[in-house]
Formats: structure tokens, sequence, C-alpha cells
């Protein structure tokens, strides 16, 4: 249970860069950016091909990043020059990304143009090389020590990939943040909020998008490239579905942790797409379920997320009033009674 | 030398249909630096599109736009931008609801501007946007962290309007920026208008729908009516002018009376 726990947590920060590229299109631009399931396997694919053919692994997730981004400007030019609808433009992205991926991972293979997949047994990965600093620092049996303990009996074999990915994801959480403050970021923002005011305000809204969808995407390509490493391999269909992995996180965040501000929001996206994992990890737990209902999970778990929140808040505005109006009435009580002791004393007086 | 020069502006609307409506006829118009005129006219007359013309917004079929002699007629909207401020009649319409008064401030701060990965609100700002602020007499200053789709119609238009004017751009066009305020608040801004216009000596364009407004503000008045100009009056002979004068004036030029059409131009 703790291991299975653990494991979902582990994925579950890795897809939360996913979920922040589509937090960045989703809600900042306001597009609904279908790109999202196949630059993610574009991101898989070329890091897995690269160290494959021998780069280092960093330099691997390094290129998959810039491609990413490469393939949301595109599918930014096709929306904002070509005029083509938003949906469509992230789709037709996505169907030709699927035939791009196809060709980037045969570039491993000689004897063939595409290839459907790459498995990485045992292939270098950024993991791996971190693996080997971090068991030099004895962390691990430290851990595992006092979580014996406790009473726990099967622990994972290392905690340097949680503590790696933590370090990660944070310092994009405050890249984002930051990066939504500065005056493009804003520019951004803005855009997705009121395209004629920000026009008015000299800002290019066809490059913002543009620029905003090639962030987003990127993002989503960094994931796909941490995952290919975390899993030991590349499939062209491992991107099925992605976006609405993404959504899930973003909408699941926001209804538990609320969207009070960019800093707590993007908080907020980071831990949904842990829940996500966690709620998936629990549910295939069910003997009834194979791994092959993971789609019909997801999404259950995103209508759940859509439907369950609108719900709470009707309770809780309704309990809100009334307490309100409870507290209300009592002050209006006061008020009699001391009128009314006023009066009796007057007149007793 | 004029600021703004439009000449022979025409645009069609749904041309070679049945439809086809005639928006701006042979338009010609120059405003001179410091100039703040008024335009009039029913609805149809063509007075948004003319503004819409000189934002870049839409483009003219034929004609030239000029800004300090410099064709503009082809430049993008989002360049033109950075010398032309712009108010809306929807008070939703200038600013960006889900971000605070600062953020929004910050953005009008960078419009003539590149913009930079640079903080846009920092401490300077914040004080310079604090203190812009208090000349609106609506205690924003102390709500710089309020989102602005919480504050009510009139609020936003202040801001609108002193986000229009904070760069103090070349012109300003201001499309009927009362009309969807209740009287007390629409006058809060008229005076708004006046006290910030003067300040920089802003050239202006402003449409209203409002009569007295257009007599009492600025040092010249256009009339329009079914796209074309029908009637300019300048300086000494604004300050004369009143609304039955103007009434007849229609009533002349026109031969139909203006006052059947009092929805429209509400006295």
């Amino acid at each position: 249970m703790f291991l299975a726990m653990f494991g979902s947590v582990e994925q579950g920060i890795i897809y939360a860069i996913m979920a922040l590229g589509v937090y960045l299109s989703f809600r900042v631009l306001d597009f609904p950016d279908l790109t999202v399931d196949g630059s993610f396997v574009t991101g898989a694919g070329v890091a897995a091909t690269m160290i494959v053919l021998g780069y280092h692994p960093a330099a691997a997730t390094a290129v998959a990043i810039v491609i990413g981004f490469l393939a949301g400007c595109v599918t930014g030019f096709l929306h904002t020059k070509g005029k083509i609808n938003a949906l469509l433009s992230g789709i037709l992205m996505m169907i030709a990304l699927y035939s791009i991926n196809l060709r980037i991972m045969g570039l491993t293979s000689t004897n063939s143009i595409g290839r459907p997949n790459i498995p990485l047994l045992n292939a270098e990965t950024i993991f791996i090389q971190f693996q080997t600093f971090w068991s030099s620092l004895g962390i691990d049996s430290s851990i595992n020590h006092f979580f014996s303990m406790m009473g726990v009996q099967y622990l994972p074999s290392t905690w340097g990939t949680l503590f790696i990915m933590i370090i990660i994801v944070l310092l994009i959480k405050f890249i984002v943040d930051w990066f939504l403050k500065t005056e493009v970021g804003l520019a951004i923002r803005a855009t997705g909020d009121n395209k004629k005011m920000i026009r008015s305000l000299s800002a290019n809204t066809d490059t913002l998008v543009i620029v905003g969808l090639g962030f987003s995407n990127a993002l989503v390509a960094f994931s796909g490239a941490l995952i290919a490493q975390y899993a030991k391999f590349a499939d062209i269909g491992m991107g099925i579905g992605m976006i609405i992995i993404g959504l899930a996180s973003v909408i699941i965040g926001e209804a538990v942790f609320g969207t009070k501000t960019i800093f707590r929001t993007t908080f907020a996206v980071i831990a949904g797409a842990i829940i996500y994992r966690i709620v998936l990890g629990l549910a295939l737990r069910v003997d009834l379920l194979d791994t092959g209902d993971m789609k019909l999970i997801t999404a259950v778990i995103v209508i759940c997320a859509l439907i369950l929140p609108q719900y709470f808040e009707k309770r809780r505005e309704k309990n809100r009033k009334a307490k309100r109006h409870a507290e209300r009435q009592m002050e209006h009580e006061h008020v009699l009674l001391r009128e009314g002791n006023a009066i009796a004393k007057a007149q007793s007086d | 030398m004029p600021l703004l020069k439009l000449s022979q502006i025409n645009k069609l609307f749904n041309e070679a249909t049945p439809d086809e409506k005639i928006a701006l006829d042979q338009i010609n118009l120059t405003l001179n630096p410091g100039d703040f005129m008024t335009v009039i006219g029913s609805n149809g007359a063509g007075k948004s599109t003319m503004l819409n013309m000189i934002s870049g917004a839409l483009t003219p079929d034929f004609g030239e736009i000029e800004i300090a002699n410099k064709n503009v007629t082809k430049m993008p909207e989002y360049k033109r931008s950075q010398m032309i401020g712009r108010v809306f009649q929807d008070p939703m319409a200038g600013t960006a609801p889900t971000m605070t008064i600062e953020e929004n401030l910050a953005m009008a701060y960078s419009r003539n501007k590149k913009r930079r990965l640079k903080n846009g609100v920092d401490k300077k700002r914040r004080e310079l946007f604090r203190t812009s602020l208090e000349t609106l007499h609506l205690n924003l200053e102390n709500r710089l962290n309020a989102k602005v789709g919480m504050l009510s119609g009139g609020e936003r238009q202040a801001l609108s309007l002193l986000m229009a004017t904070f760069t103090q751009p070349s012109i300003l066009l201001l499309d009927e920026h009362t009309a969807a305020l209740d009287p007390s608040r629409a006058e809060l801004i008229t005076n708004l208008t006046k006290q910030l216009v003067e300040k920089d000596q802003l050239t202006t364009l402003m449409i209203t729908h409002n009569m007295q407004q257009a007599l009492d503000l600025g040092n010249r008045l256009i009339m329009m009516d079914k796209g074309q100009i029908i009637l300019e009056i300048e300086a000494e002979e604004k300050k004369k002018l009143t609304i039955a004068k103007l009434m007849d004036e229609f009533q002349r030029i026109r031969g139909e009376k203006l006052t059947s059409d009092k929805a429209l131009l509400s006295v």
C-alpha cells in the first residue's frame, strides 16, 4: 500500500509539470490546446531517441523541451495567422505530431523509418545519474530505517527520484509564478482575459498566443521526457488522453486549494496532479478494474471534479447565508431586548 | 501641422449585397495638437466606425489616415495603440477582470515601451500607481490588489480612463464612454475626462449621445449623419452653441426634424 502510494506521488510530481503546461494554455491563455496529446509523446520520443543514440540525458531532455516549444508555436501560428479555430488547430497539430513522433523514434532504428516504441532498460537517464550522487549521501537508508521503525514493511528502493523531482517542480513553479508577473506575463494573462483591451494597450496578441502556447508545450514535452526516463520507455500511445489528465489535475487542484493568487493556483495544480495519481492508483487496486480501464477511470474522475465542486460551493453558500442570517437575527433581538429593557427601566423609574 | 488627418475615407459594409451599408462616405477630418473634438449623430451615423478606423480596429476601403504626418493606414492596431489611448462604451471592455488593479495599470504603463521579462509591478511603480489613483478620488489607491472584476461599472470606467491616459498618448479616443453608466457616475466620469485631458493637453475625439455633454466639453464639435460629417463647428462658434441651435442646424441641412430622434440624441 505504502509503496503503491509512493509510486503514485512520484509519478504525480512528474505529471505536475505537464499539468502546469495545461494550466498555462487552458486557464491563463483561455485556449483549449489539444496539442498536448502529441507534444507529450514528442518530449518522450526525442529524449528516448537521443539517449539511445548516446547523448547525455540532460542534453536529450533540453532538446525535448525546445522541440515541445516549437510544436506549441506551430499550433499558435495556425490559430492566429491561419485563423483556424483553437480546438481544430490543436487537433491538427496533435495528428501531425503522431507521424512526426514515429519518425523521430524511427531515428533509432536502422531497418525502418518509423518506430512505435523505444525501451530504455539499460540506458542512462537523469534519474540514474542523480542516483549515483544520491546514494553516496546515504540518506535512503536513514529514511527507510525511520519508516521501518514506524512499522512500514515494503519500502521504496530510493527516495532520490522523489527528491530531485520535488526540486525540479518547485523550480518550475517559481519560474512560472515569476513569469506571469513580468510585463510579458501580464500581457499574456490579459490576452486570455480581454484581448480587445490588451490590444488597445499596444500588445501584439498573436505573438503572445504563439509564445504562450510554446511555453505551455515546452513544459508538456519536459514532463514527457522525464516520464520516458522514469518509466524507461517511450511509446507512441503514451500521450492519449494526456490533455484530460492535465485538465483533471488543474480542476481538482483548483477545487481543493482555490485560485486566489497565482502563487496558490500553481501550487494547487501541482497538488491536483498528485491527488489525481493517488486516486487513480487506489481505483486500480480495486480487483474489478483492469489497467485497461484507466481512461474510463480518468473520465469519471474528471466528471466528479467538475460536478462536485459546484455542489459543495452551493452547500457552503447556503450554510454561510444561514449563519449570517442567524447572526443578524440575534443582533436584532439584542437591540429589541435592550430597547425593551430601557423602556421597562424608564417606566419603573 | 495637424496631428491627425483623415482624407477621403470610405467604408462599405456588406458591399454588393441587398444589405449594403455606407458606413463612411468621403470623410475628411483634421485634428490639431490639443484639440478636443466632440462627435454627435444618431445611431448608424458612422461615429464608431470612424473611431475604429483611427484606432486601426477597422481598415478603410479607400482613403488615408495620417498621424503626426505619418501614414498609418496599414499599420496594425496594436502598433498604432502606442500613440492612441482608448476608452470603450462597455465598462467591461477596457480592463482585464481577473487581474488586479495594479496589474491592469502596469499593462497600461508598458503601452509605449517594449514589454520585457521584468517585474510588471515594482515598488516604484506601485507608488506611481497609488498617486495616480488618488486623483480619481474613488479610494481605489487602497485596493491595489483587488481584482478589477470586483469593481462597479463606474469604478472600472474611471480606471479605464486613467489607463488610457496613463502614458500621455498622442490621441485619446472616447467611444460613448459614459453611456452605460447611471447619471451621477456619468457626471463623475465626465468631470474626470475634463480633468485628465486638460492636465496633459491631450488631443481628444469623443463620441457622445448626450448633446449637453457635447456642448460642455471640448473646443470643436462635429455632427455626423449617414456616414458623412454634416456639420463642423469651431472654437468661438461652439461657445455660443445651444442644443436648440444644433437641432435647427440639423433640420436646415437634412430637411428632417431631429426632435423625432430624441430617443437617440438625448437632451
